[in-house]
């Protein structure tokens, strides 16, 4: 599936990414009123890496409606609507307004590491704030899934998730970017980035999604399903992450060197890797790397 | 990564240069030259970068293997803060990025310049013509204030300018689509239009190129953030595709599938704008 931030800001775009392969597409953070991003530049990469500021902007739910509305008219693959706001009680607003649209799940981010000059730490740098936003939001969700997007950036993102469990939270995605970090421009010594430090992603990061991932999937017993995004660019990268716990992978950074039919190609490696393996379903992975202790 | 297989992989990540040289070549528009290339093809764009402002895609005016040139307008904070630059001052770049115009050898081309438009055009002619093409430059603006890089295109070989501006203060008076569409009439072929400029001008190219069946490339602007295909800001209805990565340089037959193509853009934050 295509993870938040990449692509997703129309209709037609998230029918493009279905069109390529992608199993479920995740629209880029909405806010409840329209929220100017950062200046540019906001993302640069090397091979190994990207780093993005691009500071979430977003026109507000009335954009959103327009979209959604219109992805909604013939819709090719499950919408997974990912909301940001600066407190609990927008983050609640903001749900509301979206749950209205019908998306198949709401994705909380609570994690983006780029926007603390204007709204302070992420909610999922604390177990206590995080379980604050996950029952704001679900108490007006329905029977919505609710799926809380959590950040690596932490000293034990099990024991966040397991706060986010407790209050009600159907899922995780993890993990949102890294660090944050920042890249300096030699000749006029200046950080790159016009926000000076952004979340870094790309192939990277993969290990850290790896661990974050098992530390979530051993903290909350697998009970929980969990979007594994973080540097997967191949099969092979993405059944590590189901390996470590995950149910569903989301790809974003990989559309720029992969193209647009990543989603596609990812597939085809996994069954192809699968049938070489004579694992008959690539379910099966899915946390295996811990019942590997077991056996 | 190239943008198809035989250009240069795009640098990402921006680096400043000293501007090696400025040239003025309006009250608005100024072109400079950078000790550097990035092996950009004739239609491709560079981010540029003033650091602690802002970074904004221009399209290549010329990039011989050795120097980099922009043309740009100051029309904006970001241009018109460039355009207080001095030589020595540092700007970033990172590129190439998107698709190029395409031709084949020895082919009659018919280039449409709008605006600042003339300066890629500059660069297509001159590369298309090292390849045997015949090419017929129209570069049209509102006066003759307004237009550029005429001596730099007088000066190439298998190249001729045909002038148009709106109010008739020099050459034919009126559009540069309405002066091709004369050539046309008079009995001229070509085999392809290359068009860069306004967006109510490329509308009319491709119009023209449906009506006469001439195929044509068009050079189409968005707001990008990237340049590389990550953010989707540049994304057009209803085909979804990037313009940063599928364009900017696109076919008609592509084009004319773009719904919102001469209607609206987008902002900063995906809002829509009417033309």
């Amino acid at each position: 599936m295509l993870a938040s931030g990449i692509w997703g800001i129309t209709a037609s775009s998230w029918r493009r990414v279905a069109k390529h392969g992608a199993g479920a597409v995740t629209t880029k953070s909405l806010w409840l009123k329209e929220h100017k991003g950062h200046s540019n530049p906001v993302i640069i990469s090397t091979e190994h890496w990207t780093l993005n500021a691009v500071g979430v902007p977003d026109a507000g739910v009335e954009k959103a409606k327009e979209e959604i509305g219109e992805y909604n008219k013939d819709k090719p693959v499950p919408l997974i609507a990912n909301i940001i706001a600066e407190s609990a009680e927008n983050y609640a607003k903001t749900a509301q307004a979206i749950v209205e649209l019908k998306p198949d799940f709401l994705e909380v981010n609570i994690s983006c590491p780029n926007i603390e000059d204007e709204f302070g730490r992420p909610f999922a740098c604390s177990a206590d704030d995080a379980a604050a936003v996950t029952k704001a939001v679900k108490a007006v969700s329905g029977d919505i899934p609710v799926f809380i997007k959590l950040s690596p950036n932490v000293e034990n993102i099990g024991t966040i998730a397991l706060a986010c469990a407790k209050a009600g939270a159907d899922g995780f995605t993890a993990i949102n970017t890294v660090g944050p970090g920042m890249a300096i421009d030699l000749r006029s010594r200046r950080p790159i980035l016009a926000n000076r430090v952004g979340g870094l992603s790309g192939p990277a990061i993969k290990p850290i999604a790896v661990k974050c991932i098992a530390d979530v999937y051993k903290a909350t017993e697998g009970k929980l399903p969990i979007i594994g995004t973080g540097g997967v660019a191949t099969g092979k990268d993405a059944m590590e992450l189901m390996l470590a716990g995950a149910s569903l992978i989301g790809i974003g950074t990989a559309v720029a060197d992969r193209g647009a039919d990543v989603f596609a190609k990812v597939c085809e490696e996994m069954s192809a890797w699968c049938d070489a393996e004579g694992v008959a379903s690539c379910g099966e992975l899915i946390g295996g790397m811990h019942r590997s202790f077991s056996s | 990564m190239g943008c198809c297989g035989h250009c240069s992989p795009a640098k990402r990540l921006p680096e400043t240069h000293p501007i090696a040289h400025i040239v003025r070549e309006t009250a608005h528009v100024q072109t400079f030259t950078f000790k550097v290339s990035l092996g950009a093809k004739p239609g491709q764009f560079v981010m540029v970068w003033l650091p602690g402002v802002d970074e904004v895609p221009m399209s290549v005016a010329e990039d011989d293997g050795k120097e980099l040139k922009i043309t740009f307008f100051a029309a904006g904070d970001m241009t018109e803060k460039l355009a207080q630059c001095k030589e020595g001052d540092l700007v970033g770049l990172r590129g190439p990025f998107g698709t190029h115009y395409t031709w084949e050898k020895k082919q009659k081309l018919a280039l449409l310049a709008g605006g600042y438009g003339a300066a890629p055009m500059h660069f297509v002619a001159k590369e298309a013509a090292k390849d045997g093409c015949t090419v017929d430059v129209f570069v049209g603006a509102r006066g003759k204030e307004h237009l550029l890089y005429l001596d730099a295109l007088c000066a190439l070989k298998r190249v001729a300018l045909h002038v148009a501006t709106d109010d008739g203060s020099q050459g034919f008076k009126g559009t540069n689509v309405a002066a091709l569409v004369e050539e046309l009439d008079g009995g001229a072929r070509y085999d392809q239009l290359f068009a860069c400029g306004p967006e109510r001008m490329l509308v009319a190219v491709s119009q023209l190129s449906a009506q006469r069946k001439i195929p044509s490339q068009l050079s189409l602007e968005r707001y990008m953030k990237c340049g590389y295909g990550l953010c989707g800001n540049c994304v057009v209805d209803p085909l979804g595709i990037r313009l940063c990565t599928d364009g900017p340089v696109v076919k008609n037959d592509l084009c004319m599938e773009i719904t919102e193509f001469g209607k609206f853009h987008r902002d900063d934050v995906g809002k829509k704008h009417l033309f």
